[in-house]
């Protein structure tokens, strides 16, 4: 539950067809909180080591969004008013060894990563559900809008697009293996956003007129530059800009500021770019630089994806398939091919802004094939 | 059946105490520092309420100024005095590495307000060392006799173990410091006498001992050099301003005239309790052991480690099954940090991570100690079995019980 009303209605929902519920909300950070023992860090006597010792020495940086600590109060809420039993459990270690860790070292890879299908896969549906099942859970269920359903003949559960289609996240999701799936339940997937507010109204859950979270949780002033570069002080470092003939047209203060497709934030003096816009069409870390280009230059057939997960049993030969490479994209007509843990994918009409770390996903209507991650 | 085992972080209002409040806020509403009857009711309220308390812990009632609980005794004890003495020009405080936050973030608020602190550690056994204090004392830049205040508590809250509080309060007044003991968890646990203990300042909080929450009292030695830290009215002897909780404090009262009728066959009964849990889990429940000495200690409490076992879900298993109990001291943000307690005793904070604060009090039976034993052994296997790996493994450390 993170205190938004979509995971508040998936519980109301499924406390009212009288499951037995625990609401347990994922601590992802420290609230702000210091530890006892910091500030006496001058004392005379090597007495203590201060709070933020963790394993690594690391220290997470205070930040809020979906689980500030408002928010956590807000769950904690609804599930006084749904009476059932409600905990928060600490995965602020574990969030930032399989969530953030991975985002900044995409980012500093000169790639575009996607730290939600992370969490749900690799914390959520792993870590989190571990422990449901320790307490007797037989589900666990979130807030997301998708559908799971159970196909009796193949003896497999499917992923599918939610009914609302505006708000669908079954493209987060497609990392879920079998096992994964067995046990999620997404109980919002089959209503419309609006008839999950009216739901919260009637059942009167203190969030039902909250605003939807836009930013990723742990960034929530959307400024993710600084957050990278305050995790990887390295990356801050200068590089030009090129065209696609190598001619210098700038410099630039690190590559993690630049993602496929961009084309605000460039810094690039008109007399550089006399006439059209340009946009970034490829970043090559190693040499620090960013290649920039006009919009037809972004246009991409093919991709390859490495690391893919199919739902579906995994096709010997090449299939038909609709793909999606970002969450906003609209899914396109393909032909996709296996490779072992790879696939090669290539679409009848070219694409703009094929993104390196962004999830491709294979769609048959509404079913979710499969996915994996762009090379 | 529930059992609750969260004695520590409070306690169960005992009936009498419900009774004394409800007539004191029905029929004694008056304002104590009033001249008229009502005011005179009510001042009696007080008055009565002070001497039970004063008997409670050996002091006189005139030395027992009442304030909201043990963390405003706390601030109370240690900015008074430190605000006191800053005209003298020493600029160092000692306290400990296992106190409450309510004395830690106290003397941190100092430090940045450019005092000196000095943090006293505690080894496994998590008890403070008298040497340690005398070498803390010791003379710093050429000062000698800098330290204003010494802050030890009396009894720790995670593991209950009893600080020799006597022996570092004489160390402390050879050195002219002033010495403060923070027995929020002492008193109404064990007997606790000021002039014994030979302390200047002593914390406590009702709601530790059966009475109310937001009633408390620090004992200030009669002479001791303090400057109030809510200022106001006359209140309390000028010492702390603000028209008193009559209701609570009459609670606190009650509560405290039970706790010294009581304290010694309770003690007994609760240490069997808690001996015999600990026992039956150390032998039930395989990787376990007590953390911290055994003795001395608190007879109602006992905080121990599970191998490979995430304390936090261990909690959640165990109040699913109707068993409250704590993974240390009761924290409003819920913050699950490794306790600083644990740490401070040297505790890797895997081990940290995998404790539980088990802390018995008035209305707990043999039946609570055995329901625990039926569902306990269970919940801690199916974690176990559970727990990936990485989570809480004791990384080359033994996981063989601390010496006693």
């Amino acid at each position: 539950m993170s205190g938004g009303v979509d995971s508040s209605v998936a519980a109301a929902l499924l406390a009212d067809e009288g499951h037995d519920v625990i609401g347990i909300s994922m601590q992802l950070h420290n609230v702000g909180a210091a530890s006892p023992h910091d500030d006496f860090a001058s004392v005379s006597h090597d007495i203590v080591a201060t709070g933020s010792d963790d394993a690594s020495g690391r220290r997470m940086p205070s930040f809020g969004g979906c689980c500030s600590l408002e928010d956590l109060h807000d769950a904690r809420r609804v599930a006084a008013a749904l009476n059932i039993p409600y905990y928060m459990m600490n995965f602020e270690r574990q969030f930032n060894d399989q969530v953030v860790s991975n985002f900044v070292r995409e980012y500093a890879s000169g790639r575009t990563p996607l730290p939600c299908a992370h969490c749900n896969s690799d914390l959520k549906f792993a870590t989190l559900v571990e422990r449901a099942r320790a307490f007797g859970a037989d589900s666990l269920a979130t807030g997301h809008y998708a559908r799971v359903e159970r196909d009796w003949n193949a003896g497999r559960f499917l992923l599918k697009r939610a009914a609302d289609a505006t708000k669908d996240q079954s493209y987060f999701l497609f990392s879920l293996n079998q096992d994964q799936l067995s046990h999620a339940l997404f109980p919002v997937g089959d209503r419309s956003k609006a008839a999950v507010r009216d739901y919260a109204r009637q059942r009167r859950l203190p969030v039902a007129d909250k605003p939807d979270s836009q930013e990723l949780c742990f960034i929530p002033d959307n400024d993710y530059a600084s957050f990278v570069t305050s995790r990887a002080p390295d990356v801050a470092r200068a590089g030009l800009i090129v065209d696609e003939h190598d001619r210098r047209l700038g410099t630039h203060d690190g590559v993690h500021r630049f993602t496929i497709g961009q084309r605000k934030g460039l810094g690039l003096s008109s007399s550089a770019t006399p006439g059209r816009p340009l946009y970034v069409l490829k970043i090559n870390p190693a040499e620090r630089q960013v290649v920039v280009g006009p919009k037809a230059s972004l246009e991409r057939t093919t991709l390859t994806a490495s690391h893919v997960n199919w739902i579906v049993d995994e096709p010997a030969c090449p299939i038909r398939a609709e793909v999606q490479i970002r969450y906003r994209h609209r899914a396109a007509p393909a032909t996709v091919r296996s490779v072992g843990r790879s696939v090669e994918v290539v679409f009848d009409t070219p694409q703009i802004a094929v993104t390196p770390g962004q999830a491709v996903v294979f769609y048959d209507g509404d079913t979710v094939l499969g996915g994996g991650w762009i090379d | 059946m529930r059992v609750y085992f969260d004695y520590n972080a409070t306690t169960p209002v005992a009936p009498d105490v419900v009774e004394a409040m409800t007539h004191v806020t029905l029929d004694l509403f008056g304002n104590p520092s009033s001249v008229h009857h009502f005011g005179q009711e009510a001042k009696r309220v007080l008055d009565d309420a002070r001497a039970a308390v004063a008997r409670l812990i050996g002091g006189e009632p005139s030395e027992v100024v009442f304030t909201s609980g043990g963390t405003e005794s706390d601030n109370f004890a240690i900015r008074g005095v430190a605000e006191a003495l800053e005209p003298t020009g020493r600029r160092h405080l000692i306290t400990t590495a296992i106190e409450h936050e309510a004395v830690l973030n106290t003397f941190r608020a100092l430090v940045r307000r450019g005092w000196r602190t000095t943090l006293l550690p505690v080894d496994q056994t998590g008890i403070v060392a008298p040497d340690r204090l005398r070498e803390a004392l010791e003379p710093t830049a050429g000062k000698p006799d800098d330290t204003v205040l010494v802050s030890v508590m009396h009894a720790n809250n995670e593991i209950g173990t009893v600080q020799p509080v006597a022996e570092l309060a004489a160390i402390a007044h050879e050195r002219h410091a002033v010495f403060h003991t923070d027995a929020v968890q002492s008193v109404g646990k064990i007997p606790v006498d000021v002039r014994a203990l030979g302390v200047d300042l002593l914390s406590l909080s009702a709601h530790k001992f059966n009475g109310p929450k937001g009633a408390g009292a620090l004992w200030i030695k009669r002479g001791t050099r303090m400057h109030p830290i809510l200022t106001g009215g006359k209140h309390e002897r000028n010492r702390r301003a603000g028209t008193e909780n009559v209701p609570a404090i009459a609670g606190l009262g009650v509560a405290a005239s039970l706790a010294a009728g009581k304290l010694a066959t309770e003690a007994v009964r609760v240490k069997q309790l808690r001996d015999r849990l600990e026992e039956r889990v150390l032998s039930a429940v395989a990787g376990t052991a007590i953390n911290g000495v055994r003795e001395p200690r608190v007879p109602n409490t006992t905080n121990i480690s599970f191998d490979r076992v995430e304390a936090e879900s261990l909690l959640i298993a165990l109040d699913l099954e109707g068993v409250a109990v704590s993974t240390g001291s009761a924290c409003s943000s819920g913050t699950l940090e490794p306790s600083h307690v644990l740490k401070a005793m040297g505790l890797p904070s895997h081990r940290a991570q995998n404790s539980l604060r088990f802390s018995l009090g008035s209305l707990s039976t043999e039946a609570d100690v055995d329901r625990v034993i039926e569902v306990l052994p269970r919940l801690v296997d199916k974690l176990r079995a559970l727990t990936p790996k990485t989570v809480g493994a004791h990384g080359g450390v033994p996981s063989a019980r601390f010496p006693a």
